[in-house]
């Protein structure tokens, strides 16, 4: 692999393993548009790919947590295990339902959640 | 117990049902039904992922969507990233910190809009052939 792809990659995985640890999440959105419109992958890939390197990153980025005393170990399992059959389904369930007005409602969901983040 | 499940399974339904991240759907259940404080949320928030992330891409690498290499790379060199994004939030006033993923909860919001907006309504699949 060229020094050039190293570099590369090792920006977006800065990036993404920051964004990950200052806000807890995986780091897709900063994943996927990455390889998409720097690196010229399809959606697909680009997708696929995050999720490996998601794995990884969400990984080092509990242990530095774990250090600092914060994971609910107990809580992160239960929560972690039954959401893999959540996506599953979910995943399953996305051929099958119109989620255009599921993607609408949720962005609502989401857009109260923010607020009451910022009020409460 | 039972709670930690149900958000679990809830938040994995809708992440998988709309092509989201489960992290943005854990930190904020964490928050509201559990009572957890922003980083403790984040943090076990994160643990949550891991297993979602690899049966994710398991999953997506029977149907050839994974590069390996590509993403171990970035998953590898995110280290400096990681450790630097924790300390910068265990730094942080929990309200700045939850300031800070109510814009990000926005920006997510805003992607799954424009999304539906752009995918064509699902009556037209089922109605008369246009073409």
């Amino acid at each position: 692999m060229p020094w050039r792809r190293w570099l590369e990659l090792g920006v977006i995985g800065t990036l993404a393993g920051l964004f990950s640890g200052l806000f807890g999440v995986g780091g897709g959105t900063v994943i996927v548009p990455l390889l998409i419109l720097w690196l010229g992958y399809g959606e697909r890939e680009a997708t696929g790919t995050s999720l490996a390197a998601i794995a990884a990153i969400a990984a080092i980025a509990t242990v530095t947590q774990g250090a600092y005393g914060n994971v609910d170990f107990a809580k992160g399992v239960l929560i972690g295990l039954p959401a893999v059959a959540g996506v599953v389904g979910g995943t399953a369930l996305q051929q099958r339902v119109p989620t255009r007005t599921i993607s609408l409602a949720f962005a609502a969901l989401l857009v109260v959640v923010a607020i009451d983040l910022v009020v409460a | 117990m039972i709670p930690a499940a149900a958000i679990g399974l809830a938040a994995g339904l809708v992440a998988g049902l709309l092509g989201v991240g489960g992290g943005i759907l854990f930190v904020p259940a964490l928050v509201v039904f559990l009572d957890f404080t922003q980083i403790r949320a984040e943090a076990t928030s994160l643990l949550a992922i891991i297993p979602v992330a690899l049966v994710g891409a398991w999953r997506q690498r029977a149907y050839g969507n994974v590069r390996v290499r590509d993403g171990l790379v970035v998953g590898g060199l995110s280290a400096a990233g990681a450790l630097g994004g924790v300390a910068l939030a265990n730094a942080l006033p929990q309200s700045a910190l939850r300031a800070g993923f109510a814009v990000l909860s926005l920006v997510v919001a805003a992607q799954l809009v424009r999304q539906a907006l752009a995918s064509p309504p699902a009556t037209d699949a089922e109605g008369e052939p246009s073409r």
